[in-house]
């Protein structure tokens, strides 16, 4: 458990960053220039994250960076020190917008912002760590250890792509209805990339990599705020939020990893399950069955064994059946594959997975060896369960689980 | 492209272990092995005798110096290399992140000088 110290500390930043997202947003909107605006409050910013843990958060928090921006501004600008992208955001934050925010009346644009983010001329790898930096306030070097990438690659990466929002005039604003489901599903996903870089470090060690997950499903609820009746954005809410419900699941008192089917239901957090579930009946009154959708889904499913105290499998594969049509990759197949070796058999399982087995992307993707070692070795065909164990421990990166595939294989019978 | 894997370790806390826990460690190198192979990534990789039977030589205005001990004294050593083929630095980054001594060592990443 956090200590109330790094409680505080946490919530000060929180409020320090969304504050932060805020003014980017409504200083981007109208200049179209995102490292401007970021510039202009870049000081104000890492000062509201030195300060506010100490002296508690302002009541005014946006008008209080507003304030030490135009004051920082004015002392660079003497010494000449200001850049000249943030120049015009300085005009912008005229008394106006300080009024503006002392009354709480500023518009949010934080929407428009991430939509620009995941725009399709934006690159689809880097719409996830813009969205960090630019609404979060995430720097480069943090963004680049969570997805693995050099930070030197990950800063040029984030450059630019923000040139690229102003020089092609990329709007800020919600797409209207006919593109907005596709425009919606980029920033989705986009939003789902972040909380699964920061759900691969399931010890929680790495705590930068544990907020990205919390900010992910942070950015998810704000998704939702704004467009209240997206059954797409509603579901993978309900998608995170059933993941992160068993955060405290997923590793024993002595660090080992725990599969899903032997986790302690006590230590799912019953309050995020009941949200999710909340979500996901909401999302399905709409009739369009999406990839979320299901997903969340399959994932409700999972945390019914809380309630009947068994895995539903033959629902969990019905699922990935409809998954492959919507959203399908070798990945769903993989999935699907143990879902059918659950209620087939595992000879059953492992003939679906041997239609991905002739695809090169399978060559360094873990799930894929896990899930054919286990397969085998319910099968009694110890030799290749072996092998497949191996190739699965090495590709993969957490020390715990690979001390739990270790001993999967250990106890392998001659 | 490629790229070298080096791997630098605190060596004094693999000769404390045991001779059974010894091998416990080498177990998911092998894996790692198996799994660059398996994959076409392998060009080479070797693990290096500890760095107290290290040997440094230099030339300086035709005086030969040799020394005992590694070039540089640091807790970390280099204790074994692999050389990598890999799309890009993203691919390497993935390998390296894979390789055991990540989660207790630093494995750098370098790219090789190109020849042509």
């Amino acid at each position: 458990m956090a200590s109330a110290s790094e409680q505080a500390r946490a919530a000060a930043e929180t409020a320090a960053r969304q504050s932060y997202g805020k003014l980017v947003a409504f200083l981007a909107a109208r200049s179209r220039d995102v490292a401007g605006a970021e510039d202009a409050l870049a000081d104000a910013f890492a000062m509201a994250l030195a300060r506010w843990p100490q002296t508690g958060v302002p009541q005014h928090p946006e008008a209080w960076l507003l304030a030490v921006a135009r004051r920082r501004a004015t002392d660079q600008h003497r010494r000449r020190q200001t850049r000249e992208a943030a120049l015009p955001h300085l005009k912008l934050i005229g008394d106006e917008m300080e009024e503006e925010a002392m009354r709480e009346k500023l518009p949010d644009d934080r929407l428009g912002l991430i939509f620009a983010c995941a725009h399709p001329a934006i690159d689809a790898g880097v719409r996830a760590p813009l969205i960090l930096q630019t609404v979060l306030g995430f720097d480069a070097a943090t963004i680049a250890s969570a997805f693995l990438i050099s930070p030197a690659t990950m800063g040029q990466r984030l450059v630019r792509a923000k040139a690229r929002i102003r020089e092609a005039g990329i709007p800020f604003r919600i797409p209207e209805l006919p593109e907005l489901p596709e425009r919606l599903s980029a920033v989705l996903e986009a939003v789902y990339a972040a909380f699964a870089e920061g759900w691969t470090d399931p010890a929680g060690t790495e705590t930068r990599r544990r907020n990205l997950a919390t900010e992910a499903i942070w950015l998810c609820r704000l998704v939702t705020e704004l467009l209240p009746e997206e059954p797409e954005a509603l579901s993978l809410l309900a998608l995170m939020l059933y993941a992160e419900a068993r955060r405290e699941a997923r590793r024993c008192a002595r660090g080992d990893f725990v599969p899903l089917s032997d986790q302690d239901m006590a230590l799912w957090d019953a309050r995020l399950i009941e949200e999710a579930d909340t979500l996901l009946s909401r999302a399905g009154r709409s009739v369009h069955l999406g990839r979320y959708q299901i997903e969340a889904a399959i994932q409700s499913v999972h945390v019914a064994r809380r309630l009947t105290g068994r895995t539903d499998w033959t629902a969990i594969r019905q699922f990935y059946d409809a998954l492959v049509l919507v959203a399908g990759s070798p990945v769903v197949t993989i999935n699907r594959a143990v879902a059918i070796g659950e209620t087939d058999g595992p000879a059953a399982g492992l003939t679906e997975l041997d239609t991905v087995a002739d695809d090169r992307r399978i060559d360094d993707y873990q799930p894929y060896w896990a899930a054919r070692a286990g397969l085998l070795a319910e099968l009694g065909r110890t030799d290749e369960a072996r092998q497949a164990y191996e190739r699965a421990i090495g590709l993969e990166r957490d020390e715990a689980v690979r001390r739990f595939l270790a001993a999967k294989k250990a106890i392998l019978l001659n | 492209m490629q790229y070298i894997l080096l791997i630098h370790v605190d060596e004094t806390a693999f000769a404390r272990m045991t001779p059974e826990m010894q091998g416990v460690m080498s177990e998911p190198y092998m894996a790692y092995n198996a799994a660059l192979e398996k994959a076409g990534a392998m060009v080479v990789g070797q693990r290096l005798q500890p760095s107290n039977v290290s040997t440094t030589v230099k030339v300086r205005e035709g005086k030969t110096e040799v020394l005992d001990g590694p070039f540089a004294t640091t807790k970390e050593q280099l204790g074994g290399f692999y050389l990598i083929e890999a799309s890009d630095l993203d691919a390497a980054l993935s390998w390296a992140a894979r390789c055991p001594a990540a989660s207790h060592g630093v494995v750098e990443v370098r790219p090789i000088w190109p020849t042509h």
